[in-house]
């Protein structure tokens, strides 16, 4: 019975997909200007160290980077820790071994632990598993021209979070943020037609930055919307770490098909010249 | 029929003639490349070398993964997150695997449509056709069964949605999508047998590209002009062709060369653009994603498959004769599939005795017409289904099948066809006079 159940709802999905895209929340993503956007962008380094302190001063505190190796801190084209300070940041960790079945200090050879606590999902791949934008009119167009936007959609989320709006109740569950879809919302907030009348919707996770939340060595802003630029910036290095060599590889293999291009055209036309009765 | 008469291999060294009367294989592949080759064929013919190109990219980058790539439930996630971080290359062998498959369908839409446009599929060449039908077909199931690899949220949910498919069929549904997955829900079993096919069905696509190629040379190849070759002599056939090498490698390869610098910017740039962000999510049974919209090549597909709802006239009807066994479901999984069958029947719908669409001046325009009919299925596909989407998805679906049932057969009769010019020489040399000769132009060599 169940799995007639479970049958019959795939196959309405199927059927009805899209239905939830009707009721797509209206959030505000701002389009934050990225060091590595655009085919010639590149990871700027003291952002994601400062990313980085950001999130293991406050982030690591719930979330976890369950796929990033800490010798990759040091790799070349991430925030390139020098070696002796990423091996000094591993051991801050403590990591469970198998085969002493105890907690040991982290080497570089392990990866950042997963936390799995307060239902706070894992960071590794966060700016590549949202997309900030979208459409117009499912034509893709937006995300061709500004980005997939998922490292812009974390800045705003951590930056998006408002006074919440008179019309919500005051004991409602959540957080309000301008920039998250799918959270909870307050039915005291639709208007006649059951639309949405303010923007995003209610979030489970505290605010996590205010602004002046951690000191940097150089000195740089720790204004709201910096931090939230930061770590998003490391974010999308977690996510993508090899993103600078991928964008070297496309250069150097587009402008070799290029040439290799306009070479075959050449000799194309003169295999082809005394045919078409042009030599 | 005889083929196109050439000269063909004879074996001139010693080793040669030693070699050939016990197996002919340098004279197979000498009358492979020296084939005679239509001279006036345009730039919609070179898409089945970018084909070539890409199941061969699409083997060889897929070897490379699955050795480092586990079909696990639990490390099938990780094992791919560990080619993107931590096998040498391994991020840009996934990504041109991934963009491959994109690739792959941009190429066969645009080889199909050359197809239907310059008549490729009528007499004789039905049998490449149906053959072609088939790879695009195995095509769609491999990559479909691809996608589910990686083991994220869409593969997880797509999984789900695309088996459910077959548990639409009337009374046996149930069982088939439980022989499918090897459960009744998508798990462990699911991916192992989705792993093992789409690991298998690449390699019968190579057999059936042999077979697709050996089918059109031994009929010819369609050209601008649907005009056949002349086979009175070799001579007359020499003055309609020129043989494949050098000619059309060079062209194919120039082509070949820029579709890639554009395959090139997009995989070194944005290799995610074509794909969905969901699916870096790990596969989780509990949580659906909040769209499950399947991959662009498969959306004009999956808009006819959702066109059909129950409030449609025609599935009202369907499902009354058919005492309720056809429902809007099932219906919708029929017509889903009769879309591609009607397009593979094109050979035996089309009653047209012209070949080329070049001379058939009204089919030209219905032709257009399906073209954009096919990007408006596409763009549907990913919209809702609400407000004006399902009149678009049912106005654009019943037109697709409405070319083919109706259009094809009618313009044939109705249609009064242009003057065809009598050879392919004839139409070579419309654009490239011979006279040219003589205004000596004064161009220096490259």
């Amino acid at each position: 019975m169940f799995r007639k159940l479970t049958l019959t709802a795939a196959t309405a999905l199927a059927l009805t997909t899209g239905q939830v895209m009707a009721a797509e929340v209206e959030t505000e993503i701002e389009d934050f200007a990225f060091s590595f956007e655009g085919p010639f962008g590149s990871y700027d380094q003291m952002q994601l160290q400062r990313g980085l302190q950001i999130y293991t001063e406050i982030c690591s505190a719930c979330h976890g980077l369950e796929f990033v190796a800490f010798r990759t801190l040091h790799d070349e084209g991430g925030p390139e820790l020098p070696e002796d300070q990423m091996r000094a940041y591993a051991e801050f960790y403590e990591v469970y071994d198998e085969t002493i079945d105890d907690y040991r200090a982290a080497t570089p050879a392990d990866k950042f632990p997963a936390v799995t606590g307060a239902s706070a999902p894992d960071l590794s791949l966060m700016a590549k598993s949202r997309a900030g934008f979208h459409g117009p009119m499912g034509s893709g167009i937006n995300q061709l021209v500004k980005g997939m936007g998922g490292a812009e959609y974390i800045a705003s989320i951590l930056a998006g979070y408002h006074e919440a709006p008179e019309c919500a109740p005051e004991d409602f569950d959540g957080y309000y943020n301008v920039a998250f879809a799918p959270g909870g919302y307050p039915e005291e907030c639709l208007d006649d037609h059951g639309h949405r009348t303010v923007p995003g919707s209610w979030i489970g996770m505290a605010p996590p930055l205010w602004g002046d939340d951690v000191e940097f060595a150089d000195g740089h802003s720790t204004e709201l919307h910096h931090e939230a630029q930061d770590v998003a910036a490391f974010l999308m290095w977690t996510a993508e770490p090899k993103m600078m060599a991928r964008k070297q590889a496309g250069l150097s293999g587009v402008v070799l098909l290029i040439m290799l291009s306009v070479l075959l055209y050449l000799t194309n036309k003169r295999l082809w010249a005394p045919h078409k009765h042009k030599d | 029929m005889a083929g196109i008469p050439h000269d063909h291999y004879e074996p001139k060294t010693g080793i040669e003639k030693w070699l050939h009367p016990r197996l002919p294989i340098v004279g197979l592949i000498y009358d492979t490349i020296m084939f005679p080759t239509p001279k006036n064929l345009n730039w919609m013919w070179i898409w089945g070398i970018v084909l070539a190109f890409t199941l061969v990219l699409q083997i060889v980058t897929g070897i490379v993964l699955v050795m480092h790539y586990t079909p696990h439930v639990d490390l099938a996630f990780a094992s791919v997150e560990h080619i993107m971080r931590d096998v040498n290359g391994g991020h840009m062998i996934r990504y041109f695997h991934a963009n491959g498959a994109s690739l792959f369908f941009i190429a066969v839409y645009l080889h199909i449509f050359r197809g239907l446009y310059y008549g490729s599929y009528k007499a004789p060449r039905e049998v490449t056709w149906i053959i072609g039908m088939l790879m695009y077909l195995i095509m769609m199931g491999t990559a479909f069964m691809g996608y589910v690899l990686p083991w994220g949220q869409m593969s997880f949910h797509g999984t789900a949605v695309i088996t459910g498919l077959f548990g639409a069929i009337p009374f046996i549904g149930d069982s088939i999508q439980t022989w499918l997955l090897g459960a009744s829900a998508v798990g462990q079993p699911a991916l192992n047998r989705f792993f093992s096919l789409h690991y298998l069905l690449p390699f019968v696509l190579l057999g059936l590209t042999i077979v697709h190629i050996w089918a059109f040379h031994t009929t010819g190849n369609n050209n601008p002009t649907g005009v056949e070759v002349r086979r009175t002599s070799k001579e007359d056939a020499a003055k309609d062709t020129l043989p494949f090498w050098p000619y059309f490698v060079i062209k194919d390869l120039f082509a070949l060369a820029i579709v890639l610098a554009v395959f090139m910017a997009i995989v070194g740039f944005m290799p995610n653009y074509l794909g969905h962000p969901d699916n870096y999510i790990p596969a989780n049974a509990l949580a659906t994603p909040s769209h499950i919209v399947p991959e662009w090549y498969f959306l004009p597909f999956y808009a006819i498959l959702r066109a059909f709802t129950a409030d449609v006239w025609l599935v009202q009807l369907v499902n009354f004769v058919s005492f309720g066994i056809i429902d809007a479901k099932f219906f919708g999984v029929l017509a889903m599939f009769g879309a591609i069958a009607v397009m593979a029947l094109a050979p035996w719908l089309d009653t047209s005795s012209v070949r080329s669409g070049r001379y058939r001046p009204m089919f030209k325009w219905w032709f257009a017409l399906l073209a954009f009919d096919f990007l408006v299925l596409m763009w549907v596909g990913a919209m809702p289904t609400d407000g004006i989407y399902p009149y678009i998805s049912l106005i654009a679906a019943t037109y697709w099948f409405g070319y083919f049932l109706v259009l094809l057969p009618l313009l044939g009769v109705i249609e009064k066809p242009l003057p065809q010019p009598a050879t392919i020489e004839d139409d070579f040399n419309a654009h490239y006079a011979p006279k040219a000769e003589a205004t000596a132009s004064a161009k220096p060599a490259e």
